[in-house]
């Protein structure tokens, strides 16, 4: 990593930016508990017991707390060492109780999800839909045809009371909190999210969705979101994020498991544009097994600072998995996002593509591993990662890990780095397109090709962001 | 009503600035091509990027008025927003964005539309098929993104194509006829005939007349080494093809 990285300060990245129109701004709203201090086994406790969750799980979140306790911080990641996480509310009740219909939804919070479009977007198009708002649930509704079919969607706390034991067979258990740190601390105080299980052969035709929301300063969003895909069944999970602009920042660090059974195919899309005021860390992993397929798609658009490596694991003999990983870092935000594939059983295929651009003195960082074991005869690996800098100020950097231990694998790596070039630039301006909105263009199209897969609405919804984000930094520039 | 260009000197910026025009002055009129004649290297193109806005050319005295407003001061993208075309005498490519998509962005920046990508007016497409098909293009080619890949031919009827749908009050076209073939000379002139036809100012650069006789110049200037040395009618572009550069002292091109 370079220099520039490495002493970029958490205050130069909270640099003034007017992203108002785009994320609205911070209000006051009630909250009904509000947790915060050091994180030790009372704080945890008082957690569980506001959830009134079973013993096991208290117990797994103790245990997971005293991990957090026992590991260093990563010495590699820039930014979280800034965060005093005992200054963070931990756990955050909004004064709202969980709904199945937005009129009932407080008119403060309400307001929050009509400005994103989402009711609209329910009705029309989504099977289902959570909405969290920091950290509990406040909206639940899924289409009954699905009850019918056997399929359960539930809230997470709503899953742990009801599916104890489906729950507890692979919560925490595709992304152990023994991993690393932060995926303790998220085991510890986890709060809201989404479990969803899907019976054998059942197909979801239209996406089920699930929605972060963070409304204030100085807040941890810990939400776990759980699949469970049984044999040859499918289902297509979106997962959005969001936060007005804060007065200050907030931390998120979410997880995100699933578990795909034989033949099953699970498509996890993610479209992240929290405020510049948040500060992400996610945990994303799923476990193929025999001729199951795995989707990631994760676009982070939004935050300070992104920490996401959506991984898999290719358990099952024929398994495969597509990861695509796009990082937007627009202005003095940094992106350090990549991919993970574990190829454990032979036959199996991945393919991780990672599109970055870095714009108006962004920085992307690509990490990622490929993991050939002995076991894994045949398998086919391909990654590409493909950075555009659009300015002097920019930076893209990659840092890829291939480690083949089954000389039968064909693994393949490539990387390109494209720079706009101000004679680029000029011809797009020639034709009556500012700059940004040139620039806009030229990120759509480095996009298109990823995008295919993406329901039209969320495409029309992303193509909006993208064309709003570069004419606020175009503005402001 | 006009383009004017007055006494205009233009500076390169670079590490040792320097001038490349010197007080230039001419006017392009509207339904009127202006041929602007010269050797390699006397300044033309250096001209038509400071009149479009390139900021590595800059205007550094004189004055550039479209219709008797000044548009020195503004961006680029203003500058073709008020209606200046630059046709590109090398076209950049641009990787991702397709020929359709520019053309789409920039006919609804023009009629503010805020969202450049919905589609808005769908006879515009089949407009651009249609000049495509005109000029000797497959219309394909509006799949394909921005120039890449395009054969030299293809990127200057592009760029025809495009001054085709935007309908610029002036088109400043830098040698829009090299490296075409004698067919591609003729298609790309009768467009710049039709051009000025249909109201557009033409300001065409060329350094050989042959594209003059298809597209017939209503007036014709020459610079020679930033200098603008003699204007006339189209029968000095005549003269030129017979006699050359020579006898204003430059080199032959």
């Amino acid at each position: 990593m370079t220099e520039a990285v490495k002493t970029s300060k958490l205050e130069e990245i909270l640099g003034g930016w007017p992203g108002e129109e785009l994320y609205g701004v911070e209000k006051e709203y009630a909250k009904e508990v509000e947790i915060r201090g050091k994180i030790e086994r009372g704080l945890i406790e008082e957690i569980s017991r506001i959830k009134g969750e079973p013993e096991w799980m208290l117990r797994l979140r103790l245990r997971a707390l005293e991990l957090f306790e026992k590991y260093p911080m990563p010495n590699w990641l820039v930014g979280v060492e800034h965060i005093d996480l005992e200054e963070l509310s931990q756990y955050v009740k909004p004064k709202a109780e969980r709904v199945s219909s937005w009129e009932e939804i407080p008119k403060e919070y309400r307001e929050a999800y009509e400005r994103l479009g989402l009711p609209e977007l329910e009705q029309r198009f989504l099977m289902g839909l959570t909405a969290v708002y920091d950290s509990e649930t406040v909206f639940h509704r899924f289409k009954k045809e699905l009850e019918k079919k056997g399929v359960i969607l539930l809230p997470m706390e709503e899953a742990v009371q009801k599916y104890p034991d489906l729950v507890k067979q692979y919560f925490a258990k595709v992304f152990p909190p023994s991993d690393h740190k932060f995926a303790a601390l998220h085991v510890a105080l986890w709060s809201g999210g989404t479990f969803v299980y899907v019976p054998p052969n059942v197909r979801i035709e239209q996406p089920i969705e699930a929605f972060f929301f963070i409304g204030a300063s100085m807040e941890g969003q810990f939400e776990h979101t759980l699949i469970v895909a049984d044999e040859n069944s499918f289902i297509h999970f979106i997962e959005g994020c969001s936060a007005p602009l804060l007065k200050k920042y907030s931390f998120h660090d979410g997880m995100v498991e699933i578990f795909a059974k034989k033949g099953s195919h699970v498509k996890f899309t993610t479209i992240q544009n929290w405020s510049r005021n948040i500060i992400n860390f996610n945990n994303k992993r799923a476990i193929a097994e025999e001729n199951a397929f795995v989707e990631w798609l994760e676009g982070s658009i939004g935050s300070q600072i992104t920490y996401t490596y959506p991984s898999t694991v290719l358990r099952g003999r024929g398994s495969r998995t597509s990861n695509i990983v796009i990082g937007l870092a627009n202005g003095p935000y940094l992106k350090d996002t990549g991919s993970k594939v574990i190829h454990v059983a032979p036959e199996t295929k991945s393919r991780i593509v990672s599109k970055s651009i870095s714009n108006a003195g962004g920085i992307n960082i690509y990490r990622g591993l490929v993991k050939i074991s002995p076991s894994a005869e045949n398998a086919f690996a391909q990654v590409d990662c493909d950075s555009l800098i659009m300015d002097s100020e920019s930076q893209a950097h990659t840092f890829p890990h291939i480690q083949v231990d089954n000389p039968t694998a064909t693994v393949s790596h490539e990387a390109k780095t494209g720079r706009l070039s101000d004679d680029q630039l000029f011809y797009m301006q020639s034709r009556g397109l500012k700059e940004g909105e040139a620039k806009a263009l030229i990120v759509l199209g480095m996009l298109q090709d990823v995008l295919p897969d993406l329901p039209l609405e969320y495409v029309s919804v992303l193509s909006k962001v993208i064309q709003l984000e570069f004419s606020e930094v175009g503005a402001v520039g | 009503m006009s383009l004017e260009i007055e006494k205009v000197t233009v500076q390169v910026e670079a590490d040792e600035p320097r001038k490349v025009v010197e007080g230039v002055s001419l006017t392009v009129n509207p339904g009127e091509i202006h041929a602007l004649m010269g050797p390699n290297g006397s300044g033309k193109t250096s001209l038509l990027y400071a009149i479009a806005g390139h900021p590595n050319y800059q205007i550094i005295e004189g004055d550039v008025r479209l219709d008797g407003e000044s548009i020195v001061s503004l961006s680029p993208d203003q500058r073709s927003l008020k209606g200046i075309l630059l046709g590109f005498q090398n076209p950049r490519e641009i990787p991702g964005v397709k020929l359709s998509t520019l053309l789409l962005a920039a006919t609804n920046k023009r009629a503010g539309v805020q969202d450049l990508l919905k589609v808005q007016n769908p006879r515009m497409l089949v407009e651009a098929r249609r000049y495509a098909r005109e000029l000797g293009l497959d219309p394909s080619v509006l799949r394909r993104d921005v120039n890449l890949g395009f054969s030299g031919g293809e990127r200057k009827r592009s760029e025809i194509l495009q001054a085709l749908i935007l309908k610029p009050r002036y088109v400043l076209l830098d040698e829009p006829d090299s490296g075409l073939d004698i067919d591609g000379v003729k298609a790309v002139a009768k467009y710049i005939n039709k051009l000025a036809e249909n109201g557009s100012g033409v300001l065409l650069v060329t350094h050989y007349a042959r594209i003059l006789n298809y597209a017939r110049p209503h007036r014709v200037s020459v610079i020679v080494n930033g200098r603008l040395v003699e204007s006339g009618g189209p029968e000095l572009a005549e003269t030129l093809e017979r006699e050359g550069y020579a006898r204003y002292g430059g080199e032959e091109a």
